[in-house]
Parts: structure tokens; sequence; C-alpha cells
């Protein structure tokens, strides 16, 4: 008896061995890539005045306010601000501060410049979030406590720079101010904050800057109304443009008295038609219009003379004024010309003049120039050299210097919309020797280092190297599919409208495309990327075409403005078509059927509810008329609460040119308004793969999954506790998860939590839905797990049926012979709050699963499926406990080991995306937001290979001491046995 | 020991025709008075008691031989029960010591039985015992197999492998992309 009960410990501790999954430090790197981004660039504040490094401090649309390395584009520090505390403005005060305001003028953050830590953070009280303005004192006399002052909504708030105290405030008791300007003469303690009240009334306000005392104010109103926009011409005129844009409006206020002189743009541009554009920007008496086709620079002359300097043709960009002197500033102008970039620098003493010219080639897949900061150096011979940096139209960020792009970053990656992944080209024959030579010599270099490491006879300088072999792997950045289905294309759509293509190996960018069809034109004026889907994948037939991927956008916000298709070489980015529609795209079902080419058919439902095949051949046509009886689609209209079910019909004759085809509406669920809102739904991914119907349970039991691709996962919740957490009371709090069939909108389950809400975030896979959401009850996040099995097919139990073949388990089955199913569930509490939920995914469906949970610290946590069964008990049965059933406890355990991305941030984490490798017991994972991040991981370990650091050396040598062994001991035996024979 | 016997008879030459007479003395005519046909009866009644004994002896041996399996079906029982119920590398040893044993014993049952061949012995009860002990352990050793569940003897090992069942519809779409 002691002898089973020693080896049954054993055994225990065989399987408890295998949860943990943790890397080790040296593994890091191995197969996982990591790359920093911070997203467009809004505002760069340049610090190169002292020596040493010198540095850019930028904020960005994606909320980061970092500080780059000019020399290399490099980030030194970076810091992500929340998704809602958007960035208004950033500056530098006391030369070691950089200060931040943002949430529309409610925060004001002050950072170490060197090593970004934060220093102070003030909250303004700001009655409406409005637009706001930083205003911070340009002389800056070393000892005096500088003021910063923070003009916004109706109100100035004056803060210390050293420590961030609001040293006095002033309300402004006007409604609907909004300062538009803000300057201060130099070496005069007035600050002068030009606004507009409402539309119409301009208005001026002359503030002490000690004491926030208003010494002067003036008001006077215009009757054709302002649009909002100002731009400050000299210390004592604004120009600003009409309601109608076509005016400009010469504001003088001098000592208080404002006089208005309207002037016609077109007056002054004849070819001037449609809307003009003031271009923010501060110099001395020179105004920028942009005007559709070009940017035009005005001198202001007199309140009511304006005159043209320069028209620079668009596409072309305009920086703001660089101070160089008290009276001289100097500016950059970048124009495209095609493929070249010509970048001007001038003074606005003298504008005919340029001081720099230099023209710059320009990779044609970046787009125009949106945006351009110029900042100076010192020549050695003591005049003044100027570099600039440039934001891009796929956002992209270059800095340009003695007519060169001394480095560039692929910004456009922290904004990622959409990704999907594609093969590699598969190797060819023939190889050249020299390669194979090369290689072999460093094979076999590369295992006796690694050898030496194993045997721990290397020296530190040789493990570095072995360190490095690891990680410069020549096998994993080939641009070749691999056995283990390892390397891939990770395909990322960006809000820019650029696709680029991602090596799995390293992250390097293999090809980019700035998509026409993506960018502004007269067609499509606001257009936008969407989704993007697998458009063909040859497998069998038409081996010889590349893989494409299908860019589907959409010219404007509204749901029935046109969409747009564009379909991208998944191998070499090349755009095979691209269309805009004539009809709009509100859904699109990718059908898991392929025409004669191999290419996916799509349904696009338009905003009328008509569908449209893709592609439009008469080989899909006939393929799809098959199969369209049994095709259904749904529609969730989250505003109206209803989920409506359709399938398609053709009336009258069908248009073999369009392929449209009618609805027919079938089913609608609709939830009751008074006491549901729709929060989320979630379905199965359409490519996941199910290995088996059957759960084997203890005892040798078998439990039928109910598989079916058209299960819709849909959360509600109270209409009062739609809101953010705490915003109900637990009693007026509730969620109803459902569980519908998309086919027959039957629904199969639903369940209720008392006292819980949002937010939701759901994952569906195989038979099963996890979710996660807060309880108000026990003041945490919960989640819960439902897994839905179909009772018709239990009584599948005979083994001589099963044996013999006999069983309906392989028929097709539809959705409307209406199983019955059972449903099992459980929830458990969660410590994290969660930002994403994704599932692993493998390529046969085999290996067990895992959760990964992108948490509030923008990290990827990994959590075996097993911790969210709904069968775990307090006290499991010995053969429960033998198939792996975990003892039950209140909330799920968060091991520290199980991070994916071990000791990395996802910065700003958005979505986890999962693709199975060819190898069974492996995933990968590419996880996006400010960062990218990649890594594969085995949810059971890599039980079907070798592990990476396996010492083929080793083994070799092993097996060549065991020959050796072999042969000699067979020798002396032989020896033996003949002096044996010979006594 | 065995140089002696080695020493003991090298090599022998023999010359005589008749060397299967070699130790008699069957060229020396008998001595008169002997009869060899009057001690016939008495020298065969001598000689098929010695058979009857060998014969006797050999059917005990082989009934003791028939017997073995069983000694060896509570070793193995004993062996069985020590290993437990659960799968790793000594119960799935003894258990395929378990099977291979009767199984390699049941394919050598006519050697085993060979030094027992008599006409007069009747080997074929002994012979079905030692099967039908062989058989017994096997069937321990199947039962075993099962105990550890490595026999495909319930539904589940035959539904894992089936794939899931094909749908028949189809339903896509959602909330609106945007």
């Amino acid at each position: 008896m002691a002898i089973r009960a020693c080896l049954g410990l054993m055994i225990l501790l065989v399987f408890s061995s295998t949860i943990s999954t943790a890397l080790f430090e040296d593994q890091v790197g191995l197969a996982d890539w990591h790359q920093k981004y911070i997203g467009k660039v809004k505002h760069a504040i340049f610090h190169t005045q002292k020596t040493g490094r010198k540095r850019v401090v930028v904020s960005t649309e994606e909320n980061v306010v970092a500080s780059l390395d000019l020399r290399t584009g490099d980030i030194f520090w970076r810091h992500v601000l929340g998704k809602i505390d958007r960035i208004d403005q950033v500056d530098i005060t006391l030369g070691k501060y950089v200060v931040t305001l943002s949430s529309g003028g409610s925060i004001l953050r002050a950072w170490n410049l060197p090593d970004g830590q934060m220093i102070w953070e003030s909250i303004l009280q700001v009655s409406a979030p409005s637009k706001s303005l930083l205003h911070v004192p340009a002389n800056m006399n070393v000892g005096k406590d500088n003021l910063i002052l923070v003009f916004g909504g109706s109100s100035i708030h004056a803060l210390s720079s050293t420590d961030g105290q609001i040293v006095w405030r002033k309300e402004l008791s006007t409604n609907s101010l909004e300062i538009q300007q803000v300057f201060q003469p130099h070496d005069s303690d007035i600050i002068y904050a030009l606004g507009f009240i409402g539309s119409s009334e301009f208005v001026a306000y002359y503030v002490n800057y000690k004491t926030g005392e208003v010494l002067q104010q003036s008001k006077a109103s215009f009757k054709s109304g302002f649009c909002g926009e100002a731009s400050l011409a000299s210390d004592d005129v604004v120009v600003a443009l009409d309601a109608s844009r076509t005016y400009l409006v010469s504001i003088s206020f001098r000592n208080g008295v404002i006089n208005f002189q309207q002037i016609y743009i077109r007056d002054l541009i004849p070819e001037f038609s449609g809307k003009a554009t003031l271009l923010p920007s501060k110099y001395n008496g020179i105004l920028a219009v942009d005007i559709a086709s070009s940017i035009v620079l005005l001198r202001v002359k007199g309140v009511n003379e304006l005159e043209i300097i320069e028209k620079i043709n668009y596409p072309s960009a305009i920086s703001d004024a660089l101070p160089l002197s008290k009276e001289q500033q100097a500016f950059a102008i970048l124009q495209h010309d095609e493929s070249r970039i010509h970048f001007k620098v001038k003074f606005d003493t003298d504008l005919t003049n340029e001081v720099l010219k230099e023209t710059i080639q320009m990779d044609g897949q970046r787009g125009n120039i949106e945006k351009v900061f110029i900042n100076n150096y010192m020549r050695t011979d003591r005049t003044h050299g100027f570099r600039v940096l440039v934001v891009m139209e796929d956002h992209s960020l270059l800095l340009v210097q003695q007519g060169e792009i001394v480095w560039s970053r692929e910004d456009g990656l922290a904004s990622i919309v959409d990704s999907t992944t594609s093969e590699l080209p598969v190797e060819k024959e023939g190889v050249s020797v020299a390669e194979v030579e090369h290689s072999l010599f460093e094979w076999l270099k590369g295992h006796f280092l690694k050898l030496k490491g194993t045997l721990m006879l290397a020296s530190p300088d040789e493990v570095a190297a072995i360190q490095a072999i690891r990680l410069k792997s020549f096998e994993k950045n080939k641009m070749t599919r691999d056995h283990n289905g390892f390397r891939k294309l990770i395909i990322v759509l960006t809000r820019a409208g650029k696709v680029l293509a991602l090596h799995t190996g390293d992250g390097r960018v293999v090809w980019s495309v700035l998509l026409p069809v993506l960018r502004k034109s007269e067609t499509c004026g606001n257009p936008f990327a969407l989704n993007v889907y697998q458009w063909q994948v040859p497998h069998h037939h038409a081996m010889h075409e590349n893989p494409s991927v299908l860019v589907v956008g959409r010219c404007g916000h509204n749901f029935d403005a046109p969409g747009i298709f564009s379909i991208v070489d998944a191998y070499n980015g090349k755009v095979h078509n691209s269309l805009v529609l004539e009809h709009s795209v509100r859904h699109i079902m990718p059908l898991p059927l392929t025409d004669s080419t191999e290419q996916n058919l799509h349904i696009v439902i338009d905003d009328n509810l008509h569908a449209h095949l893709y592609p439009k051949t008469s080989d899909s046509v006939k393929i799809f008329l098959d199969e369209m009886p049994n095709i259904y689609w749904y529609s969730v209209e989250v505003g109206k609460n209803i989920i409506k079910g359709y399938s398609l019909e053709i009336k009258g004759e069908l248009d073999m040119a369009e392929n449209v085809f009618q609805p027919k509406e079938l089913w609608s669920i609709v939830f009751p308004s008074e006491s549901e809102t729709i929060a989320l739904t979630a379905t199965r991914k359409m490519n996941e793969i199910v290995h088996t119907q059957a759960k084997i349970v203890a005892d040798q039991d078998v439990m039928y999954k109910y598989i079916s691709t058209n299960i819709l996962f849909v959360a509600t919740v109270a209409p009062k506790a739609s809101g953010e957490i705490g915003s109900a009371t637990p009693e007026e709090a509730w969620l109803y998860a459902y569980l519908i069939d998309t086919v027959s909108g039957r629904i199969l389950h639903r369940v209720s939590h008392q006292g819980a809400q949002g937010p939701i975030h759901a994952v569906v896979s195989e038979n099963w839905v996890v979710y996660h959401y807060f309880n108000l009850r026990a003041h945490r996040h919960e989640m819960s797990v439902i897994e839905i099995y179909d009772q018709s097919r239990e009584d599948n139990k005979d083994v001589w049926k099963l044996v013999l073949g006999k069983h309906n388990l392989t028929a097709p089955i539809s959705s409307y012979s209406k199983p019955e199913v059972t449903v099992k569930s459980q929830s458990y509490f969660f410590t994290h709050s969660v930002k994403s939920l994704a599932v692993t995914v493998t390529a046969k469906g085999i290996t067990s699963k895992q959760l990964l949970i992108g948490t509030i610290g923008d990290q990827v946590l990994a959590l075996d499926k097993r911790f969210l069964d709904p069968r775990r008990s307090v006290n499991p049965t010995q053969s429960e406990k033998e198939e792996g059933i975990i003892p039950l406890t209140d909330s799920l355990p968060i091991v520290p080991q199980s991070y994916v991305t071990h000791a990395l941030q996802v910065e700003g984490l958005r979505g986890i995306v999962t693709t199975p490798a060819k190898l069974e017991s492996t995933t990968l994972v590419f996880s996006y937001g400010v960062d990218l991040f990649f890594t594969r991981i085995a949810p059971s370990r890599t039980y079907d290979s070798l592990t990476e650091d396996f010492s083929y050396a080793l083994l070799l040598l092993t097996i060549v001491a065991l020959v050796a062994a072999l042969l000699v001991t067979w020798a002396l035996s032989e020896k033996k046995e003949l002096r044996e024979k010979w006594r | 020991m065995e140089k002696g016997k080695g020493l003991a008879r090298r090599w022998a030459v023999e010359f005589a025709e008749n060397s299967s007479y070699s130790s008699s003395t069957s060229d020396v005519p008998d001595p008169i008075g002997f009869n060899r046909s009057a001690s016939d009866p008495d020298d065969a009644n001598a000689s098929r008691q010695k058979k009857d004994a060998e014969s006797a002896w050999k059917s005990q041996k082989a009934w003791e031989v028939a017997q073995a399996p069983f000694k060896n079906l509570l070793m193995m029982g004993f062996m069985m029960w020590m290993a437990g119920s659960t799968v790793h590398l000594f119960s799935i040893g003894i258990t395929f010591s378990a099977l291979w044993q009767p199984i390699s014993a049941l394919q050598g049952v006519g050697k085993v039985f060979e030094p027992y061949k008599d006409s007069k012995v009747d080997i074929l009860a002994p012979k079905l015992l030692f099967i039908a002990l062989n058989l017994a352990a096997l069937a321990l050793g199947v039962w075993k197999l099962n105990t550890l569940g490595l026999l495909p003897s319930h539904a589940s090992d035959w539904v894992s492998s089936l794939p899931p069942a094909p749908e028949v519809e189809y339903s896509g779409g959602g909330l609106p992309i945007h």
C-alpha cells in the first residue's frame, strides 16, 4: 500500500509540474518581439539648447507624450495617458519640465524632461471641457517663479511651474467663451487673451500676469459671425474667418477699441472657390490661409490691407515660426513634387529669398506631408542650420536634416484597425552552394558553442555569443514558409489607410502600401479604413497565384456612405484592384465557399439590407446559388434593442451583372428597452477548428458538445447600469446573458446576474463562452463560463453501435432540428479589469485552450481554460481529479509566470489576435495597441517538438560515445573469447 | 569438473559393423541352459513395469508443468495489485509482461510437453489445463489493461475520434461594421 501511495504521489508531482509555462530570462526575444510606437504626432517641442542629448518632446493622437532622441528617433521615455485623457497641448517650462494639458483643459501635468518622471499634477476646475490653451511665458528669468496660464472654458488658471500650485484663478463669467489666442508682448506683465463668445462676438481681455486682475475688457459683435478660427497677425491685429469661410475679417483691438474689416478672399485670390481654412501660425504680420488647392501666405500691412506674398501649390505644408532673435523668425515650407520633396526655409524679414533650399527623395508609400515642425542648430561657421520633423499622411514621423532623412518612425502602427495573417511563399528548390556551406559552417560553430554552454565550459563572452546567435537566428527571419508554420506575415490595416505586412520572425515591415482609395480625393472626401479579410488563399488549385487580402473602407462616417474595396497581394503589397462601391457596407460575411480560383466568396449587406455577392463572376454566382437556401444573416441593432434574422431571396429575375439579393425577414428578438439594453455581442471565430464533438468526463462518460458556428452571445444590461461602474446601485443593476442560434432565432439559454454591470468582455469558442463583468454586490470583477451540451445525442453510448458505425453523430445537423441542450455554468471572481479577451486556437483543435486576457496594466495574461470549468467542485472525486478538474476556489488565480508578455507592456492594448501555427501545440499571439507584441505560446507545452535550446550536438556526442563504447566492448569481448578458446 | 569430463572421453572410433550393440555380447553364443525365450516374460514384465513407472512419472510431470502457470497467475495478480490502476511505467510494464507471458507460453505449448510425449501418456488433459490457465492469465492481463483504461471498451473511446458533425446552415452578420 505504501508503494502505491508513493507512486501516486510521484504521478501527482509529474502532472502538477506541467501547469507552469514560464519563460527563462535568456529565452526572452527568441520567439517574441515587441515594438514601441507613439502614434501620429500632434505637437512637437524641441529641446536642443543645452549640450548633451538633443531631444524632441511630442504629443500624439494616441494620447502619448514622449521624448525622442533627435539623433536616432529612439524613445527616451514615453507615457500613454488614458483613452479619454486627450492631450490638448504640450510645452516645456523652466527648461527642465514638460508640461501637458489634457482632458479638455482640466488636467495639467509636469514631467521631468530627462527621465520622464511626473513632477506634479493639477486638476483644474473647468465648467465644461472645451478648447483650451496653454501659455508658458517665453521669458525665462532664472530664479523667478514662472506662472503657467491655462485658458479653458470661461476661466483662466495660473499655476506655479515649480510645484503646480494654483496661484490665481479668474472666472471670466461669460458662457460659451472660447479663447483663440493668447500672447504676451515682450517684457510686459499684461497678457492679451482674444476669443469669441458664441459665434458672432469678439472679445479681448487684458489680464495682469501676476495677479490675474482683468485690466481691460472689450467686446464687439460682428453680424455675419465667425467660424471659430483666428490667427494673430501682429500685436494688435487678429485675422479671423467668417462663418461662411469666404471672407477674412481683420480685427484690430488697439487700446480696447475693436474694429472689424471684411475682405473677400476672392478679391485677393481670384481662383479661390469653396472654403478656406486658417493655418495656425504665429508669424509677425504674416498669415497662412489654406484654400482648397494651395496654401497662400498673406502679409498684413495694415488693418485693411492684405498682400499676397506667395502661393504654394498643394500638396504642401508649412511650419510654425521659429524665433531666431527678437526681430527675426524662420519658417519652413515643404512642397511635394511627385516622389521628391522641396524643403525651403525663409525668414519673415525677407520673404523673397530662401535661406535654405533642399530636395529630399521620399518613399511614395508615405503619402503627403501633414505637419512640419522646424528647429535650428548652429553650424560651425556660426550660421543657422535647420532641421524639420515631418509628420506624413500615413502617420509616420521623419527627421530631415541636410537634405536627408536622418531617421523615420512607422508610427501608423500605433493605430491598427484590423489585422489578418498570410502564409509566406513556399521555399523553392536550388539553394546556392556557397550559402549552404556558409550556413553549415555557422551551424557547426553554433552547435559547438551551444555544446560548450550546455557543458558549462563557455566563457562569459561565449555565453553572450550563444545568446546573440539564438536571437538573430537566420531560420526565423527567412522569407519562406517553414515546416512548423511559425513564419507568417501579419497584415495590418492602420487608421491612416496603410496596409503593412510584418514578419512574425522579428516584426520588420516586409512591405507597406498606402492605399490610394483610402486617401482623400474628390470622389471620397473622408475615407476611413474598416477591416481586412482573407480574399484568396490558394491551397490546392491556383497555386501559382499569390494569396491576397481584401481591405474594406467607407467614404465618410455614415452607414449609407459608399464602401471601398481594395484587393492587395499578400506577398508584395501590390494593389490588384480597388474600387469605390456603388452601395454602402453595413455587414460583410465571408462565406465558407470559394470559387474555382480559390477566391473566398463574400456577401456585403448594404444599408438598404440588400445583399451583394463578391467576387462578381458568373462562377461565384453559380456556386453561391447552390448554397443560397442555407445562408442566413442577422443584424444587431443596438439603438433599437432588436436582433433580426434574415435569409436571402431573389425577387424577379436575377441580374447576373449585379448579383443583388433581397432580404427576407425570418425572426426578430426584441429586448424590452425599459429593462435591457444590448451591451455586447460575441460570436465564434469562423476559422476555429474543433477536433471532437465529445467531452470525456470522469469514468469514461461522454457528453456531447453543442458545437455550432451560429451561436451568438448577447449580453444586455439594465439601462440605468449602462454607464460607468458605480453609476447604479446593485438593486437597479442586472445583466442578462443570452445564447442565441442565429439561423432560427431560438434562444438556447438565458441567465441573469443580479447586481452586475459592464463593461462586459466576452469570448466564444467551441461550445463555451466566457464573459467578464463587474459584480456590484461583491465589489469585484467576475468571470462566468457557460458550457452548452447537446442533450439529443446523449443516447449514443452503445459501444457496439459505435464500433460498427451505426450512429448518426457525423450526419449533418440543422438548426431547425431544435436539439435539446443542457447548460453548465459557473462564476469566479477575477482580480483585474479587462481590456480585451481572446482564446488560443490551434491547427487541429486538439491542444487544450488558454484564455488570453488583456489586463488593465496592458499585459496579456494566459489563463488555462481548466480554471474556468463549470464542473469544478470543492471536493472532486478521484476520477475527476484524474480528469484534471481543479478543486473549486472562489477566485481565479493569477500566476505571475503566466504573463505572455513577461516583463513587457503593450501600451494602450486594444486587441489580441491568435493564429494557429502548423505545429498543433503552438498558437501565434499578436497583440496590438500603441505598441505591438508578438509571441508564440504552447498551452500544453510543446509536446510535438523539441525545444529551441535542445542540444543536438550533445545528442550526437552521446550517440558517438555510445557507438564507440559498443565497438570497444565488442572488440574486447571478441578478444577474450578467443583467448578462452585457446586455453 | 568440465576438464575431467572432457578427459573421460575425448573421442572414440568404433570399427565394428554393428556398433549399436557394441556393449552387448551378441556374437558370443548363449551359455548352455540359458533359454533366451524363457527369461523373456519376466524381463518383459520388468520393462513394462519400468515403462509404466516412467509414463506415470511423465504424466505426473506433465501435470506439474500444466499447473505451473497457476503459481505464475497468483504472482501476476499480486504484482498487478501492487502496480495500482493508474497508467505509468510500472503498471504498463507489468501488464504487458502479464500479457506476453501467457501468449508466448501458448505459442510454445507443444514444446513444453514434448519431453512427456508418450504413446501411453495422455498429455491432452494437462495440455488443456495448461492452455486454460494461460488463457486465464491472459484474461487477467486483459482485465488489467482494461482497468488501466487502455482498452477501447467505452463509448468515449470511439466517439472522440469522430469529427464534429457538419452544419447545414451558415449564418453571418452581427453589429454593423464601423
